[in-house]
């Protein structure tokens, strides 16, 4: 019998529960999925399906409400650490994060992004950087590289009309109030499996009380940088790895071991 | 013998006792002047010793405003409170508390604008307080204290308001009312809700999806404008209801008055004084004082304004309820400005030389 095969004890891998059935919105190729992914499986793993409250950003993540199957609020642009650090100081028993991109989290809501982590917020700040800005159409962000071009820097990124990239990442491991601050990416299915431990490691420790995590996933937007999928990933490794140098800036959880 | 305690404070420290006594989880601000007194109230009151609530000092207006909205969006009693520019500063997070209906308090105690203007008391921010102030088409629960006592009264009220309506509701004061010492009974004390009250109450609440249910999402947000007139049509059914419901105002020595001065606020006890004076001279004159400034006292106004010789509306900005009160009047009466801008507190007598002049 061919369907022999499908029983329980052959299962190696499956969608997330959490995961809805809605169709993403998100183009073909985008790192988003496989994040979405990660963060549901590892909510799932620690059983906080029910103690588990998101926070969406304003930009392609703004309707991560639609497809993980948790309680939600959707924030304004960039206010989101802010919005979070609201919900975790009335319910500190809860597992609460925010999902935001580069333009969200690194330009209109660095205040916030900074103040909520140096304060020490018992929150996780899940950072998609992809350079660009996705949902309005490809435009400058605040992490675009220096001769990267955009939709408002069409002859590409250069500093003296521009300013640099932000690295704010390798800021936020310098803030006192974060415990771990680490960069990860989701191209390949080892770095898939690297980013969901760092995922599950944040969420642990906001959950113990050690302070706020950020971390930031190298992403591509394939539409906006106006590649195929598979030459986004080799564009990312070529040149976003060089300024975004992944692995852990800060990591105060294992230092206590 | 249950005794009422009575106490001498300023209002800004009514708000922060209050808060404190009428079960509120949580305040977020940030200092401006005339109203710092509040948060450094709660500082030295330390309430997250006794009651459990949480005192956080943002690093804006804006973090404190999207504080509320998460805070308020899980079914909490939070609240922050602000001073004119601060409050400028916040609209946005209004707006989205409005659109996503998440029954937050937010206090403005005034000063002189426009810009960082002055720090002395204004009214001057009647129009954005009733007007919605941020984006689109909405509104929030206005309430206007008079003194130091419903500066106290008020923010039980603005909280019952808020999560009976899932509104933002706001306390509109100013730096007089802020600053000023008088008599106050403090509310009595009122347990925080419980979890389970909360998951009751607040079954719409960002908690957690309670085992079973479906997953609560706060958002402003939808992109399909069919679905969107449709939400926009219950937010204004909402607002006609709270319309017909909650409005709420004052009258003094109306009875015999051929003349009404229309006041909210602290103008309205400078009025107080100004329908005294006048009175001694002969001048029979009423007052009429909206204690809610949005939903606003349309049909009582128009129903008072009847047959009077003259109306005049004494603010402490450039004539903003004005407006509101000559569409309720609908030109059946004569109606006048009186008003001080820029800070400056008019005295009862420049009521009283107006009430003669322009009538």
């Amino acid at each position: 019998m061919e369907n022999e095969i499908i029983s329980p004890e052959n299962l190696v891998y499956k969608k997330p529960t959490l995961m809805n059935d809605t169709a993403m919105h998100y183009c073909p190729g985008c790192s988003h999925g496989v994040v979405h992914k990660l963060v549901a499986e590892v909510i799932e793993e620690m059983g906080m399906e029910d103690k588990t409250v998101g926070v969406c950003p304003v930009g392609c993540a703004v309707f991560a409400y639609r497809y993980l199957d948790i309680d939600w609020q959707e924030a304004a642009h960039g206010r989101a650490p802010a919005v979070a650090t609201g919900v975790k100081r009335m319910w500190p028993d809860r597992l609460v994060f925010t999902y935001q991109g580069d333009g969200d989290l690194a330009c209109i809501g660095t205040c916030e992004t900074i103040h909520a982590l140096n304060r020490g917020e018992n929150i996780v700040i899940i950072f998609i950087n992809n350079a660009i800005y996705g949902m309005t159409g490809g435009q400058m962000a605040p992490t675009t590289l220096i001769g990267q071009k955009t939709s408002t820097c069409p002859y590409g990124r250069d500093p003296h009309l521009h300013g640099y990239p932000l690295n704010i990442t390798e800021l936020a491991s310098h803030l006192t109030g974060t415990c771990y601050v680490t960069r990860q990416s989701v191209e390949t299915v080892g770095a898939i499996r690297q980013a969901k431990k760092a995922i599950r490691k944040a969420f642990e420790a906001s959950m113990a009380g050690k302070g706020s995590s950020l971390v930031e996933i190298v992403s591509t937007c394939n539409s906006g940088w106006k590649l195929s999928p598979v030459k986004a990933n080799k564009w990312m490794e070529e040149n976003m790895f060089k300024n975004y140098v992944k692995g852990d800036l800060k990591d105060t959880l294992t230092e206590e071991k | 013998m249950a005794e009422k305690e009575v106490t001498l404070m300023k209002g800004n420290e009514a708000i922060a006792n209050a808060a404190i006594r009428c079960g509120a989880d949580g305040f977020f601000g940030y200092p401006i002047t005339p109203q710092s007194e509040i948060i450094e109230t709660l500082s030295l009151l330390k309430p997250w010793e006794t009651t459990g609530m949480v005192v956080l000092q943002a690093e804006s207006e804006v973090a404190s405003i999207n504080m509320v909205y998460g805070g308020a969006g899980a079914g909490k009693r939070v609240m922050t409170t602000s001073s004119s520019p601060g409050v400028a500063l916040m609209q946005e997070g209004i707006a989205y508390m409005a659109g996503a209906e998440i029954p937050g308090v937010f206090v403005n105690v005034q000063r002189g604008g426009p810009g960082l203007g002055t720090i002395q008391p204004s009214q001057s921010d009647y129009y954005q307080a009733t007007r919605g102030g941020g984006n689109g088409d909405y509104n929030v629960i206005v309430l206007a204290p008079a003194s130091v006592q419903e500066m106290a009264d008020f923010v039980d009220l603005a909280f019952e308001l808020a999560f009976k309506y899932r509104n933002p509701a706001m306390i509109l004061s100013d730096g007089v009312i802020g600053q000023m010492m008088e008599k106050v009974v403090l509310p009595p004390y009122k347990p925080r809700r419980t979890e389970e009250q909360i998951k009751k109450e607040c079954p719409w609440a960002t908690i957690g999806r309670t085992h079973g249910r479906q997953p609560n999402i706060l958002t402003s947000l939808e992109l399909k404008p069919e679905v969107m007139e449709v939400r926009n049509l219950q937010l204004q059914d909402k607002y006609n209801q709270i319309k017909e419901n909650e409005v709420r105002f004052e009258t003094q020595q109306m009875d015999d008055a051929e003349y009404m001065i229309v006041s909210f606020g602290s103008a309205a006890r400078i009025s107080e004084k100004a329908l005294e004076i006048a009175r001694e001279e002969g001048m029979k004159v009423g007052l009429f004082r909206p204690i809610t400034l949005w939903p606003f006292p349309s049909k009582q106004i128009a129903e008072m304004a009847k047959g009077k010789k003259g109306i005049l509306v004494a603010e402490i900005n450039a004539g903003q309820m004005i407006d509101d009160v000559r569409l309720a009047v609908n030109g059946a009466e004569p109606v006048e400005h009186f008003g001080r801008l820029g800070g400056i507190v008019p005295d009862p007598d420049e009521i009283v030389k107006a009430l003669k002049e322009k009538f």
